[in-house]
């Protein structure tokens, strides 16, 4: 597995990104267009939305100009080809909620979402790779009963949850880390060691959120991979038990786990938009559930497209990944 | 270390045993259907006495904000939360068997073009998917039913459909097709009621699920509107009185989320072994 990287397919390796490029050309396109037509067919009206509370008492004829002038009058086809061919242009429309274009408040908050999910991730695949394989060396042992256990209540219990009980035990009890937002309260100038001491506690959360899976798909492929020929065979050689579980074992029970982090991209949105919520993170999944409970269509629009190109690029990641693993899949699909 | 040689070790308990979560599925929904009609006392009675009281004798997971007794509500909050991902999980199944079914037996371009809408739906993340409906139509009972369901019969279509590719190619169905069965009849008289065993598994274990998204969707205040105080809504009422330091609101609200998914998960895994007896099963959730 240790192959150069002058040895990578990457000639193979583009061709497939290429391919999934233009496969996502029609993906994004009908959600945007069912995006469109769900929006037609809820009472939604872009005009009371435009309009905020002003809306409310205005009379029937500056809504109907409103509607007018935001083209909200035309069938939702018609608009939803016009937010497509802006769109190519970066034109994402205006956030009724916030005031603002929509692709200024995804640039200002995407690279906050994206920090935390890479801390949450990375902690998630570090301790979840640990544990299962320390749970697969003896399964059925106590370790493994009180990991799996607990991996499986975890599973079950809802980040908001867990998030909620984290801020009162760490941020309300301890006073060790602060209970949410980006910076302390009063200073404005985001220094390193600021948002450092605001990551963890959301950071953990989501990682604790994503954990479960890591360990038991580990404990899974590490376990399987122990009471196979080639390790048996290590052991019969006389090696080490420790050299056995790390060389052997883990290194083919973590490929198959390796090849599917890139399919974990959906639950990782679900969490954030949990997690960040919780915490008040700046980044766009808690703007997305803003967006939602003040029906800011244009913002949420943009978000779900947003949120569905991040899938399929993790998709395209485990693909790649499943391809380098096993030469045998290679990079046709 | 080098002793599982065989598979003795595969069997370890991992969730409750059958008997076990077969008693608590048992009892929760005991608990969410009697204690109502049993129990004489008002869920909603307010003793501001009483307020943000820690467990004790007289009231096991203390109160809350208002003074109202935690216990009573997260038994009511559980029977809203149960009735909502009974109806989901229901209407999920159906939707999610018809298509599949239908996509199976009918083969060809209408099975492609039924699951690539299903690949397509699936590429949007649930939770948003469901946000966003229920953004657009305005939080409440039906919506959040709609929008769980709208948004968990994806799986239920891909299981059923290759259910129905696998009995296809069974003897008993060449015997009803060369018997002259319309393809109408040998699809819901033989194929439907084969598959109806995983829907039904399905179901089951969409339930907890469906709970989960509905009180991720109430504790966004997204969901059900407050007076039908669901398991997430509790949470989210509780979030003024966590702040300030009272733990008891918010946690045992969360503990009645997970004792259900976890009862469930061990049942579904008793039942997936009956119907798949060759393989022993991880549980899933």
């Amino acid at each position: 597995m240790t192959r150069g990287s002058a040895r990578l397919p990457w000639g193979p390796m583009a061709r497939m990104a290429g391919r999934r490029l233009l496969a996502a050309v029609p993906v994004l396109a009908a959600v945007t267009f069912g995006v469109f037509a769900i929006a037609a067919a809820s009472p939604f009206d872009p005009a009371q939305a435009y309009a905020g509370s002003a809306g409310l008492s205005a009379g029937q004829g500056v809504l109907d100009q409103l509607r007018e002038n935001l083209g909200a009058d035309r069938p939702f086809a018609v608009r939803w080809w016009d937010w497509i061919t802006a769109a190519l242009t970066g034109d994402l429309g205006d956030s009724s909620s916030l005031r603002q274009p929509v692709a200024q408040v995804i640039g200002e908050r995407v690279g906050w979402s994206v920090l935390l999910c890479a801390v949450a991730f990375a902690l998630a695949l570090a301790v979840g790779t640990a544990l299962g394989v320390l749970a697969a060396r003896r399964r059925g042992g106590l370790f493994d009963r009180a990991v799996t256990s607990v991996a499986y209540a975890l599973e079950a219990a809802p980040p908001f949850w867990l998030g909620l009980l984290a801020i009162w035990l760490f941020a309300l009890k301890l006073d060790a880390l602060p209970a949410g937002g980006l910076t302390d309260t009063g200073s404005d100038a985001a220094t390193p060691g600021q948002i450092a001491s605001h990551v963890v506690l959301p950071a953990v959360v989501l990682a604790v959120s994503q954990l479960p899976w890591f360990v038991l798909y580990v404990r899974q492929g590490v376990g399987d991979a122990l009471e196979e020929d080639p390790v048996r065979g290590a052991r019969a050689r006389g090696l080490r038990e420790r050299t056995v579980l790390l060389h052997h074992a883990l290194r083919s029970g973590l490929l198959p786990v390796l090849t599917l982090i890139g399919s974990r991209v959906p639950e990782l949105i679900t969490g954030a938009l949990l997690v960040e919520t919780v915490f008040s993170w700046p980044g766009i999944a808690s703007a997305t559930v803003e967006a939602a409970t003040k029906v800011d269509f244009p913002l949420l629009a943009a978000l779900t497209v947003l949120a569905t190109a991040a899938v399929l690029v993790g998709n395209l990641l485990s693909d790649l990944l499943y391809g380098l693993a096993d030469p045998r899949v290679g990079f046709d699909g | 270390m080098a002793e599982t040689v065989s598979g003795t070790a595969r069997r370890a308990p991992r969730v409750p045993r059958p008997s076990v979560s077969g008693a608590l599925v048992a009892a929760v929904v005991l608990v969410a259907l009697l204690v109502p009609a049993l129990v004489p006392l008002d869920e909603q009675a307010v003793d501001l006495g009483a307020r943000l009281r820690p467990p004790s004798w007289s009231h096991p997971f203390g109160t809350d904000e208002v003074g109202r007794d935690l216990l009573l509500r997260c038994v009511y909050g559980l029977r809203v939360s149960l009735l909502v991902g009974v109806v989901a999980a229901f209407a999920a199944t159906v939707v999610g068997t018809a298509v599949g079914a239908l996509a199976g037996a009918l083969g060809g371009w209408a099975d492609r073009v039924v699951m690539r809408v299903v690949d397509l739906c699936s590429s949007v993340p649930h939770l948003l998917l469901g946000i966003f409906v229920v953004a657009m139509f305005r939080p409440g009972v039906w919506p959040v039913i709609v929008s769980v369901a709208f948004t968990h019969w994806l799986s239920t279509a891909r299981i059923v459909r290759a259910e129905v590719l696998s009995l296809r190619s069974r003897p008993y169905i060449d015997a009803a097709v060369a018997g002259g069965s319309s393809r109408w009849r040998v699809t819901v008289r033989h194929l439907l009621p084969g598959v109806l065993p995983q829907a039904g598994l399905a179901a089951v274990l969409m339930v907890p699920h469906a709970i989960w998204h509905e009180s991720a969707l109430s504790f966004l205040g997204l969901g059900l509107p407050t007076h039908q105080a669901s398991l997430g809504n509790m949470v989210q009422a509780a979030r003024g009185s966590l702040l300030a330091g009272d733990w008891w609101p918010t946690l045992f609200p969360g503990l009645f989320i997970i004792v259900p998914t976890l009862a469930v998960a061990g049942l579904a895994a008793t039942w997936r072994d009956r119907l798949n007896p060759r393989r022993r099963s991880e549980p899933t959730l």
